[in-house]
């Protein structure tokens, strides 16, 4: 077995050593009815060849995003990443590294964490960010119980425009805490209004920008109105190439911003691992959830970094902790923070714009198309269009002719017939001019078979 | 002509005397100083080319951002050298041993790498239509099989990101499994030694936490256990083995007697290294049990994350578990993402789990195979034993042996020589060692918890045993500053914690360097 | 004005019946360097025995509970920006909080100086 080095001479002479002349002397705490006999019932070991075959058998059962005209966002993107942040997140130094805890040997998850913490507070408009969450979807049910801790109160108003996914993580959240969550029903044409619903028991307001069917809203002045009567406003970001285009969420006054990371250094993936990212104001950063890394020095004067409050977390204040949340998102974190790096304020804000001239470019080309209509009057890279006909139906006819088109709004909300017909298409710098095309072309013949 | 350019070349020619000089640059030869991407790059730099786009109308409604972000950038050969720099001053398990406890530090293959990698398994999207993702669903049905195998469990529930958040899964499919039954509890029992997130999972979850003791020889007090039970105690968090590296031997007593009173077994599976495909938790008991892809199955530990936590359900719980979860039909595979039968308490994430985990433990698991699972659990078990009966005579175990993965010490072999287990921990630093998780479990005090997993080599476990037994032997012959003042050979000298908490400085601002 | 100590390793320096409340030298020692300390409210309400404070080092955190019941009157501004002051000064500008006291009976329960030096003396 190419992975266990001890040889069989090794054990004999390791259990004299130890006293003990069989291997399951070592096991004689166990139960005897519970130390298996045989093996258990699944294939013996296979060499890399055997092992490799049986992946490739699984990867050519899936169509790849980049094989195909390809238009599917709704939370997650097909982003292009640069050669040499996948090589530097293998090397072994980061990938085989464990949890920065000895601060002097690991200076380099830790300096790239403290980077990494700075790229979010910029990008977000915050103050302070996290050492990341798993995902966005998690980070927005750890900023509403957040909101929790810092006003003490214990109602949680959720935008309709939430990703529905956020919405029930939030909901699983809260489900065994005394908190009550009020949901919205989606309004695909952006006509949801929320400050008519806080009252004096409300903690926070989660929204998100651009909303799930890619609308784009400016919440300065809901903003203003929630601070007045001390409730926070969470606004999430789940295409965060959005905010090098569009007013950070920080500048229109959120208390916590969440972000999906997934869309810079990270890929598709089939929906793990992503990236959660988690910023605040600096004044509830004792509130916050998950690890930060902060600066200090070392006993000859040298700069250093260091995880720190850690009183916050887990290990240290048990029960009472701000999270159970241990293992984060590490390795994407710092593929994340590799990837802006590269991008730097120059290419993150290019990258935004070329994201929103293809979405403007395909929603341009898609207006000659009889049989469907725009719902959007704003959008970033992303936006929903009504067909005249089942929208999911659409999307698998166009499978057949080896488009993937976007997502049927009724993958999100299967009980609500008014979306039936909404498909959420997604454009990026990976789409091309040809594949637009395409896409056109295939649903006008489909719209109007 | 003698050409003696290039002289002198041995190393008796050349002035020994020089290590003294302090550099110019702060480095020290291969250990370079390396500051912030605010430091040496601008925002003016990229490192990627990006096309020019056209003039366009835009449809962003008057929303743009107009300040600046404040973003640095670097091209591609800066910011190789700046990464490369950085990732040494790590360490890691391809650099030396790792024997940090509870953690499982193992070899990672990098075959699990290149199959994550393959197109069709890393390039698609969680949102694409079924029919286009056959082989994804496949995959995850296929490492269910194997989870629920390997530890005689009937469901998996595979979508929490990590053990943490496993556990969260695994309790509230106890809450909500005993609320269908209108059966509301409010208690959780947890030994004292159990890791920081069983309680803190117990206190999102709604329940309060109290804490069992432990015995002298290390595990759960059985008696106090059995009367701290009672009605209104909806779980018992066990870890096993547990975190003093010890199987619990009344783990069936534990689970009988928290049956009785209608409660459940929840337990952590941080520690299953030490009996995969040896012993099925399943038939220890179990209702529940959280597998740490990132340990047992070696998915890498990236410096922190991301990890993946399935959890193993009993029949009673199945159907609580949370959504999304895949189904097998005669010619193709399904995914369940909407829940119908009104049982499942909720979602855990976004999506469906962590996919790139999946492909990777799965990838580990084939490699191994029925036989090589089992050996794995066996030659973590034997080096672990190794490391207590050659170190045991001069440091001192906490408990009797045999221990399982993991063996445990703590600081009485230091009492009266001025060494704590920190100072211990950073002089380890100094002989090119990753210390051994420290101060933890909480139950013996200043605890080493040393888990060499099975993929270090005889001659690796010998190194270490003689380095440990040098360190023992200077700090016994009372070479104290040795110790505490070390590390010294570390890229830095010990770091000022107390500093970094007093006065958090949590990013880099421009003003500080104007 | 009289100072009382508590088995919890708190001090409540009593006049009239406002109480100052702060942590032992014994317990600044033990905790180690003091990072943070939480306060409460002034205006919050407590019972004897509850948790009013949280005292952290760099690994650790401790809960310090009210030694007397009632309203919390005013508390150490300055330990937001120095909490070093509770290791340097635990009794004098490293005080926690002055709370208003309900039930006098309540300090009956507590130790004096020589009755909390007999105490500690027994903890070693």
């Amino acid at each position: 077995m190419r992975y266990l080095p001890l040889s069989t001479d090794d054990r004999a002479e390791m259990l004299g050593k130890i006293g003990v002349g069989d291997i399951n002397d070592l096991f004689a705490d166990v139960p005897p009815h519970a130390l298996l006999k045989e093996l258990v019932d699944l294939p013996l070991h296979m060499t890399e060849m055997e092992v490799e075959k049986n992946f490739n058998a699984f990867a050519a059962k899936n169509v790849a995003a980049g094989s195909v005209p390809f238009f599917v966002g709704a939370g997650a993107y097909k982003h292009h990443v640069p050669s040499s942040v996948d090589y530097q997140i293998q090397r072994g130094e980061y990938l085989t590294a464990y949890t920065p805890y000895q601060p002097e040997i690991s200076q380099g998850t830790l300096q790239t964490l403290y980077e990494f913490q700075t790229q979010v507070a910029q990008i977000t408009g915050m103050d302070v960010a996290n050492a990341s969450m798993y995902d966005g979807s998690t980070g927005c049910g750890e900023a509403a119980l957040m909101a929790r801790r810092v006003t003490k109160k214990k109602k949680i108003l959720l935008s309709g425009n939430l990703h529905p996914h956020y919405i029930d993580v939030v909901k699983s959240a809260t489900k065994y805490t005394d908190d009550v969550v009020i949901t919205n029903d989606p309004t695909v044409n952006n006509t949801e209004s929320l400050l008519d619903q806080v009252d004096a028991e409300t903690s926070c307001v989660i929204v998100q920008n651009p909303d799930f069917f890619g609308n784009l809203n400016d919440y300065t002045e809901f903003a203003a109105a929630l601070q007045e009567q001390k409730i926070l406003l969470i606004i999430v970001t789940t295409e965060i190439v959005a905010l090098g285009a569009i007013k950070s969420p920080g500048e229109m006054g959120a208390d916590i911003v969440v972000g999906e990371g997934q869309s810079i250094g990270n890929g598709l993936n089939y929906g793990g691992p992503y990236v959660g990212l988690f910023a605040t104001r600096q004044k509830y950063v004792r509130q916050m959830p998950g690890r930060l890394c902060g600066e200090t020095k070392d006993a000859d004067g040298t700069r250093g970094y260091v995880l720190t409050l850690s009183t916050r977390e887990q290990h240290i204040r048990r029960e009472k902790a701000t999270s159970n949340i241990c293992t984060n998102a590490g390795l994407c974190t710092l593929a994340f923070t590799i990837h802006m790096t590269l991008l730097g304020e120059k290419g993150f804000r290019q990258l935004a714009k070329i994201n929103h001239a293809g979405a403007v470019k395909l929603r341009n080309k898609l207006q000659n198309v009889n049989g469907l209509t725009f719902l959007n009057k704003t959008f970033f890279n992303e936006f929903t269009v009504r067909l005249n006909k089942d929208a999911a139906e659409v999307v698998e006819a166009l499978v057949e002719h080896d488009v993937i088109a976007g997502v049927p709004a009724s993958r999100l909300y299967p009980d609500n017939d008014e979306l039936k017909n909404d498909l959420i298409i997604a454009v990026t710098e990976t789409t091309s001019e040809e594949d637009m095309e395409v896409l056109v072309a295939e649903l006008q013949e489909v719209l109007n078979a | 002509m003698l050409n003696n350019q290039g002289r002198p070349t041995g190393i008796e020619d050349v002035n020994a005397s020089t290590n003294g000089y302090q550099s110019y640059t702060g480095s020290r030869g291969l250990s370079q100083v390396e500051g912030l991407i605010y430091e040496i790059g601008d925002k003016n730099r990229t490192g990627v080319d990006l096309p020019e786009v056209d003039d366009f109308e835009s449809c962003l409604g008057g929303f743009e951002r107009t300040e600046e972000i404040g973003l640095a950038g670097l091209t591609e050969p800066e910011a190789m050298r700046h990464y490369t720099r950085l990732s040494r001053k790590n360490y890691a398990i391809d650099l030396g041993f790792y024997p940090l406890g509870s953690c499982t530090m193992k070899h990672n293959p990098r075959l699990n790498e290149k199959m994550a990698r393959l197109p069709g398994l890393s390039d698609i999207h969680p949102l694409q239509p079924i029919s286009t993702v056959q082989g994804a669903l496949d995959l995850i049905d296929t490492l269910a099989h194997w989870l629920k195998t390997l530890t005689g469990m009937p469901a998996v529930a595979m979508s929490p990101k990590a053990g943490a958040h496993g556990e969260l899964c695994g309790l509230m499919s106890i809450r909500a499994a005993l609320e269908a039954k209108g059966d509301a509890r409010s208690i959780v029992l947890a030994p004292e030694s159990a890791h920081g997130t069983n309680p803190a999972t117990a206190a999102l979850c709604g329940y309060k936490v109290k804490p069992i003791p432990a015995t002298k020889d290390g595990r759960v007090d059985l008696e106090a256990m059995k009367e701290a039970l009672g009605p209104d105690v909806a779980a018992i968090m066990v870890t096993n083995p547990n975190t003093c590296g010890l199987f619990e031997r009344e783990i069936i007593e534990i689970a009988d007697a928290v049956h009785a009173i209608g409660g459940y077994f929840y337990c952590d599976g941080a520690n299953f290294n030490a009996i995969v495909g040896k012993v099925r938790p399943g038939d220890l008991g179990v209702d529940a049990m959280h597998i740490n892809l990132h340990k047992t199955f070696s998915t890498p530990h990236g410096g922190g994350g991301p990890g993946a936590g399935p959890v193993v359900l009993s029949e009673a719980l199945a159907p609580y578990a949370p959504i999304p979860y895949v189904v097998a039909g005669d010619e193709s595979f399904d995914i369940v993402e909407h829940d119908t039968t009104g049982k499942s308490y909720g979602r855990m994430t976004a999506y469906h789990g962590q996919m790139g985990m999946f492909t990777r433990a799965l990838s580990y698991m084939m490699s191994h195979g029925s036989d090589g699972l089992a050996k794995v659990a066996e030659d973590s078990v034997l080096n672990a034993n190794y490391v207590l009966a050659s170190l045991k005579d001069i440091m001192s175990a906490s408990f009797e042996g045999p221990c399982m993965h993991e063996a445990l010490f703590d600081d009485r072999f230091l009492k009266a020589t001025g060494v704590s287990t920190l100072d211990f921990s950073k002089a380890m630093i100094d002989e090119g060692y990753h210390p051994m998780t420290m101060y933890f479990p909480l139950v013996v005090h200043g605890a080493m918890l040393i888990e060499p997993t099975e993929t270090e080599s005889k001659q690796s476990v010998d190194d270490f045993i003689g380095m440990m037994r040098h360190l023992v032997e200077k700090a016994k012959a009372g070479e104290t500053e040795r110790f505490t003042g070390a590390p010294y050979n570390a890229p830095l000298k010990r770091l000022d914690e107390t500093g970094a908490a007093r006065k958090p400085i949590l990013r880099w601002t421009k003003s500080e360097d104007e | 004005m009289t100072i009382y100590y508590s088995e919890d390793h708190e001090w409540i320096n009593v006049e009239g019946n406002s109480g100052t409340v702060g942590i032992t030298d014994y317990a600044q020692n033990a905790l180690g360097d003091i990072v943070f300390v939480e306060l409460p409210e002034v205006g919050d309400d407590f019972a004897k025995g509850d948790e009013v404070a949280v005292v952290e080092s760099v690994k650790a955190a401790s809960e310090i509970y009210s030694p007397v019941s009632g309203e919390i009157t005013a508390i150490n501004e300055e330990l937001e920006d120095n909490a070093a002051l509770v290791n340097t000064s635990p009794d004098g500008d490293g005080w926690f909080f002055k709370i208003a006291i309900s039930d006098d009976s309540e300090l009956e329960g507590l130790l004096d100086e020589a009755g909390y030096k007999n105490f500690i003396t027994g903890l070693e």
